[in-house]
Parts: C-alpha cells; sequence; structure tokens
C-alpha cells in the first residue's frame, strides 16, 4: 500500500544513516584489506579513530587539514547547483594565492586587517574571475564548462608557474623558485593558541553563507531553479546567464580564497607547494555532500580525519600511504553508491508506520494534500 | 670593605652553586641520553620505494632502524603544505620523537622553521643545505652531498659509451643545484671528447612521469644515445631510454634493476654518512650539527657498479677521475669556464672548491650544453 502522508523526518533519517552506513561498510572493507596484508584490523580501527578525533591535537591536525577543502568544495558545489559541473577549483585556488602574494608588491604599503582583507579579496576576485569564464563559455559559446574548467586550470597553473620561476621570482629564492615573501603585517595567524589558522573560520563562515543564500533568498532560489530545469527557469523569465555565471564566480571566489589563505597563512609566498590538489580533492567533497554547502562542512572534516589519521596510520603500523587512499576509495564508492538506496530506508520507515496508524481504529484519518500521494 | 667582603662571598657562593647545578644537569643530561632509546622521525615527499630521491633516503633510515637504541617513524607522500607541519608536530606529540629528517628540500621554510620554533628541544636536520648560521636556530640544521662528482664521473663514462656524441639530460627545473649537476655531467663528458653536447629538457617539475617520458622519447629521436636526468624518481626515464635500446647514467638511487643491460652507472646518494652523524650527537646529548655536507671522500655519495656496457677503458679513466677525487685533489668548476652563451663565468685561474658559495646560486649553462638556464 502506498503512504499517503506526507512525512519528511524518514527522509531526513535516511539522509543521516546511509552515508553513515556506507563508512562502516567501509570500514569493515578496509579492515579486510588491513587483515590481509598482515595487519592487525583493529589496532587499525584504533588508530584511525585516535588520529583523526582521539585528542586535541588529533583534532586540530584534523580541522586544520579541512578548512581549504571546505572552499574548494564550494567551487564545484555552487556551479553544481546552477547546473554546471565545474572541477577546475586547482587553477582558481593557485591564481588566486597569486594574486594575495603580488598585490602588496603593486600597492606597497598594505597592512593591518584592511590589507588582509584586500589580500583576500584579490585572490577571491581572480579565483572568482577565473571560473566565471568557464561559465561564460558554457554559456555564450556553449563549451563544455567540465572539460573547459580543466583545461583553465592547467593552463593556470603554467601561468603560475611561468611568473613564479621567471618574472615574479624572488631572486633570493635559488633552489625553491617563490615570489617575494609576505610581510608578518599580511600574514594571517592562528585562531587563539590552538593550532588552527584562520582559514578554518573562513571556510565555515563561506559554507553557512552559501547554504543560507541557496534556502533563503530569492537569488539562491532562482539559482536552483536554473540548476534543476535551464528552460524553465528561462520559461519564466529568470536571467539563467546571469545566475549561472554569477554561481561559478561565487564557487571560483571560494577556491581564490582557499589560495589566498594558503599563501598569508602557511606559505608566506606564492610557490610551486601550492599546488598540492587541493582543488581536485574539492570535486570528491562535493560529490559525496551531493553538491549542499552544509554537508560540505562534515565531508570536509571527514576528509581531513583521513589525512590527519593515515599520518599516524603510517607512523605507528608501518602502512604504505596508499593504504588510506584505499579506504578513501572504498568510502567514496560506497557513499556515491548508496544513492542507489535512497527512499528504500524512508519508504519501509513510511510504510511501518502507515501500518502502526491503520491498526490504530480511534486515529483521525491522515489528510493528504492534493497530488503529493506517493 | 666588610660589605665587598661580603659580595665576594656571595659572589663565590652562586658561582658554586651555578657550577654544581650545571654539572649535575649535564650528568642528567648524559644519563638520560645513554639509557632512553631515542626515536627519531623521517618524511618523504614522496613513495619510499620510487627508485629516486625517496628511496635514497628511506634506504639510509632503513640502516638507522639497525641502530640500537633507535626507534624509526616514517611516513611518505607528505606535501609542502600545513600537512608537513602536522606530521612534524605528530611525530612529536604523538610518538615523541626527538629528532626529526624532513627530507623535501621545500619542507625547510616556512613548515620546519614554524614547527622547530615551537618545540625548541626538538632537533631538526633537513636535507638540502639551507641552514645558514645567525638567521636560523640552533636546533635546526641541514645536510647535503655534493653529488656534481658522482655526476661528472657519470659524463666521463657516457662519453665512452656514445656513438653519436650526442647526450641528454632530462631535468626537472632550472635551479642551482639541478644545473650544478648538468655541467658537472657535461664537462665530465667533454673532458674525453670536448665534441660531446648534452642536450637538456626541463620538465617543468620533480615528478611529472608522463613528461618525463615524453622527454626522454624526443631525445632518442634527436640522434641521443646516453641519457642521464635529475628528477625526483628516475624510473620511467630509465625504463624508457632501455626500451629504446639506448644507454642511461642513473641518479638518486641504483636503478640497475630496472635495466640490468643498459644502466652504465649512476650518481647515488649515501645518507647514512649523514644520518650517523647527526644521530649519534642527538644520542650522546653533543650539540646539534647545523652544516653537514661532503662529498665522495666524506661517504656522502657513491657511484652505481659499473654496468655490462662499460667498456675497459670508461672503467679505466672513471676510476682514476674517482680515485683523484677521494684524494680531495681533483675540481670540477676551474677557470677559465664559458657558460653555452660564450661568456666567462668562472675567470682564468680561478678555482670554485666544492664548498664555494658562488656554486649554489650557479645560473648558467657551461659550454657544450644545448638549452637555456
Amino acid at each position: 500500500m502506498p503512504s499517503t502522508v506526507v512525512r519528511l523526518w524518514p527522509h531526513r533519517i535516511e539522509a543521516l544513516v546511509l552515508p553513515l552506513l556506507a563508512l562502516v561498510t567501509a570500514l569493515l572493507l578496509f579492515g579486510l584489506f588491513v587483515t590481509i596484508g598482515d595487519h592487525s584490523a583493529s589496532q587499525a580501527w584504533q588508530l584511525l579513530f585516535l588520529g583523526a578525533f582521539g585528542d586535541a591535537f588529533s583534532w586540530q591536525n584534523t580541522l586544520q587539514r579541512a578548512a581549504p577543502l571546505m572552499l574548494t568544495g564550494l567551487c564545484v558545489a555552487l556551479p553544481a547547483r546552477a547546473g554546471l559541473v565545474v572541477i577546475g577549483g586547482e587553477g582558481a585556488l593557485v591564481l588566486g594565492g597569486l594574486a594575495a602574494a603580488v598585490l602588496p608588491q603593486m600597492v606597497p604599503g598594505l597592512g593591518g586587517a584592511s590589507g588582509k582583507l584586500a589580500l583576500l579579496l584579490a585572490a577571491a576576485v581572480s579565483g572568482g574571475s577565473w571560473i566565471a569564464l568557464a561559465g561564460w563559455m558554457r554559456q555564450a559559446r556553449g563549451v563544455n564548462e567540465t572539460i573547459s574548467s580543466l583545461l583553465l586550470s592547467y593552463l593556470a597553473i603554467a601561468l603560475f608557474k611561468h611568473l613564479v620561476e621567471g618574472p615574479l621570482r624572488d631572486p633570493a629564492s635559488l633552489n625553491k623558485p617563490s615570489t617575494l615573501p609576505l610581510g608578518d603585517a599580511l600574514q594571517i595567524g592562528s585562531i587563539g593558541t590552538y593550532d588552527v589558522h584562520w582559514g578554518l573560520a573562513w571556510g565555515l563562515s563561506a559554507c553557512l553563507v552559501s547554504a543560507v543564500w541557496l534556502a533563503f533568498t530569492t537569488h539562491g532560489f532562482a539559482t536552483r531553479i536554473v540548476g534543476g530545469n535551464a528552460r524553465t527557469a528561462r520559461l519564466i523569465g529568470l536571467p539563467t546567464q546571469t545566475l549561472v555565471i554569477t554561481a561559478c564566480a561565487v564557487g571560483g571566489a571560494c577556491a581564490g580564497l582557499a589560495g589566498g589563505i594558503e599563501v598569508m597563512a602557511v606559505h608566506t609566498a606564492a610557490n610551486a607547494a601550492l599546488i598540492s590538489g587541493f582543488g581536485y580533492t574539492g570535486i570528491l567533497v562535493s560529490f559525496v555532500a551531493r553538491h549542499r554547502p552544509l554537508a560540505v562542512i562534515p565531508v570536509a572534516i571527514l576528509f581531513g580525519g583521513f589525512g590527519a589519521a593515515g599520518s599516524l596510520l603510517q607512523r605507528r603500523m608501518g602502512l604504505p600511504d596508499a593504504s588510506v587512499q584505499v579506504l578513501l576509495g572504498f568510502s567514496f564508492v560506497l557513499i556515491l553508491a548508496s544513492d542507489g538506496l535512497q527512499g528504500r530506508i524512508a519508504g519501509a520507515l513510511n510504510r511501518w508506520l502507515d501500518q502502526r496508524e491503520a491498526r490504530r481504529p480511534s486515529a483521525t484519518p491522515p489528510i493528504t494534500p492534493p497530488g503529493t500521494a506517493a | 670593605m666588610a660589605k665587598m667582603e661580603r659580595n665576594r662571598r656571595t659572589l663565590l657562593q652562586g658561582a658554586a652553586w651555578l657550577g654544581a647545578a650545571y654539572t649535575t644537569a649535564g650528568w642528567r643530561r648524559l644519563a638520560e641520553a645513554a639509557e632512553a632509546p631515542i626515536t627519531v622521525g623521517f618524511i618523504y615527499v614522496g613513495a619510499r620505494d620510487d627508485y629516486g630521491y625517496n628511496q635514497s633516503h628511506a634506504d639510509a633510515a632503513a640502516e638507522v632502524k639497525k641502530m640500537p637504541g633507535i626507534k624509526v617513524v616514517e611516513e611518505e607522500n607528505v606535501p609542502e603544505t600545513q600537512a608537513v607541519q602536522k606530521s612534524m608536530q605528530g611525530m612529536i606529540s604523538q610518538d615523541g620523537a626527538t629528532l626529526l629528517f624532513p627530507t623535501s628540500f621545500g619542507y625547510f621554510d616556512p613548515h620546519m622553521l614554524a614547527v622547530a620554533a615551537k618545540n625548541p628541544t626538538v632537533r631538526f636536520a633537513h636535507c638540502g643545505g639551507l641552514w645558514t648560521a645567525g638567521k636560523h636556530p640552533a636546533n635546526t640544521g641541514s645536510f647535503f652531498g655534493y653529488i656534481d662528482e658522482a655526476q661528472y664521473l657519470n659524463g666521463v663514462v657516457a662519453a665512452h659509451a656514445t656513438k653519436s656524441l650526442k647526450l641528454g639530460f632530462v631535468a626537472a627545473k632550472p635551479i642551482p643545484q639541478v644545473l650544478r649537476n648538468i655541467n658537472a655531467f657535461t664537462l665530465g663528458a667533454r673532458s674525453v671528447n670536448p665534441k660531446i653536447t648534452t642536450t637538456v629538457i626541463f620538465t617543468g617539475d620533480w615528478s611529472m612521469p608522463v613528461k618525463e617520458a615524453e622527454a626522454t622519447n624526443s631525445l632518442i629521436d634527436q640522434g641521443i644515445d646516453v641519457i642521464t636526468m635529475h628528477v625526483d624518481g628516475p624510473k620511467v626515464i630509465v625504463e624508457t631510454t632501455a626500451k629504446r635500446g639506448k644507454l642511461v647514467c642513473g641518479y638518486h638511487a641504483s636503478q640497475a634493476k630496472l635495466a640490468p643491460q643498459a644502466y652504465l652507472t649512476g650518481a647515488e646518494w649515501n645518507w647514512i654518512t649523514a644520518y650517523k652523524t647527526i644521530i649519534d650527537a642527538a644520542h650522546t646529548g653533543k650539540p646539534h650539527p647545523n652544516f653537514v655536507r661532503g662529498g665522495l671522500k666524506e661517504h656522502f655519495v657513491k657511484t652505481s657498479a659499473y654496468g655490462p656496457a662499460v667498456s675497459e677503458g670508461a672503467r679505466k679513466q672513471a676510476d682514476g677521475v674517482k680515485a683523484r677525487m677521494l684524494a680531495g685533489k681533483f675540481d670540477i668548476f676551474t677557470g677559465e669556464m664559458k657558460d653555452n652563451t660564450g661568456k666567462v663565468v668562472i675567470p682564468k685561474g680561478t678555482t670554485l672548491k666544492q664548498t664555494d658559495v658562488n656554486l649554489e646560486s650557479m645560473n648558467w649553462l657551461v659550454d657544450g650544453v644545448i638549452g637555456k638556464a
């Protein structure tokens, strides 16, 4: 018997239970894998937890690794909500980092909070315009944005290397070509006494603001309509072009910001160490979070946790780095595959509740709004 | 007068107390050092089994594991980001490491310096030779080897093996360390036959397997028959060269296993020498050796055993040069030396010894190299 009542919470429970089930299965599979490799599975599980969330140091380790992934995750998530699959976050990130490193040389005398904000703004603008370019090419010329953003990312990295190792190179950076280092006044420090820099706060706020934008503003709603069905959006007179390009620009700005923060909080200059794959990991983060900005936060933390735990696994058990990649692979294949089970758990819950209510004779007849029967 | 007397007495008393305190502290530290096993951490930027730079370190770390009273913790594939700072801090806080070997060049600034500032009692030994007295803290240091000596010997052997008189060099980036190797290799080859040229291709980064294979193929297509390299993992270059039926000189570690017939010889690191010096100091409580360097003579670098394709003449000449290097009687960079644009880079009568700092900012390619720095 199909359910006649609209209940929201079975779906919410399902959205939480499905990925958790997938994770548990991945951990079990990983245990099996470790056992085959002649190591103790229980020790591996214990170390995974200890390394990622076991104590204050582990938490700081995890959160620090998660911070840039929140921003690069948004670079995929936001365009995706407008219907575009953008995977070129790495390019936006390196250009953002470059802009933040170069601005003080063009505008001397920057410093303090305003100077830092100016650098971050420069990073966001350069990253944003790079991804907006991919969005514009899609809208105006019909170029596939997935391919073009990836190629633009290669282009950005080549440009970055050319400038850092050529015209913008600090002559004192002999064997590690870098731009001139930022002064102390332009660097981002740690949050209080914790060993986590302020990039985490930027990442969290960006995710929260994006979630509010998509859920509660007209502009965000319009963007979601374009993403849902671009033809319908055009039919009801929405400015699809502008909406798509804006979503790309905001996503790119997040990745650019990540690059700027990496330079200002970690590297103090732009150099090839900035090209470390955060942009590509962001693609995974966003897909696992199903492109929902709020879900990007826990998924990025999970990713950070895997990194932190992998570090400890290597040191304590002598496992190769590839073993964490295996766990990562299991987890994400299973989380994405669990999509196929969507509706099953919620459906079962609904059926069970329906039966329970049907058995109760005094129950008031369920109210069924027209057109919502499943 | 009485006041002065008292002053002198308190001073003497104070001095005695201070002396006693220092001595006991010293004893305690020494006793601790002798008893407690120390934990040493190694961090690699790539895979431990890359047949290259990271393997050269991991192989030496495996030797360290056999030393008594030493516990080794290792981590591979650690990028030059916050990740390496967390790995270093993790080794200190979670594993109790008191001596760390962050082996990648890019770990030094800002990563190692940042973690060293937070952990003044932990010793840090970085590979790459960046430590400067007065500028960097005393609990940090760097070690490096003059591997250009072994590259010079590679050049001598390659010169005997080439028929086309054209040699190839696949390099990562035009930075001083790399240029020095290209120049030494070319100088070694041209000491045998001045008609020989070396063609260089820069791939742009340390680990670019696809580009490295393309570069190798392109060099061979140009008629080049002996190839060497300076990239993190020479595996692809060695295998590609062997597959094309050409000869190869190795780098970082021995790649002889990958191409037993095509492998001539190779320039290898022998990090265990530097490791031992630094670990012994930590174990016995001696000051941290901040600046550790050496070449063939000091056993910081070594050469691979000759492959079957190396002729008797080549062995003889290379062994001759090697003997002079081991005796400290051989200089690679002597004037007058011109770069490949015809500019004099080392004036007549000048010899740049291996320790000369001028060599560390090398920005030219020697005459005989086809390529641009």
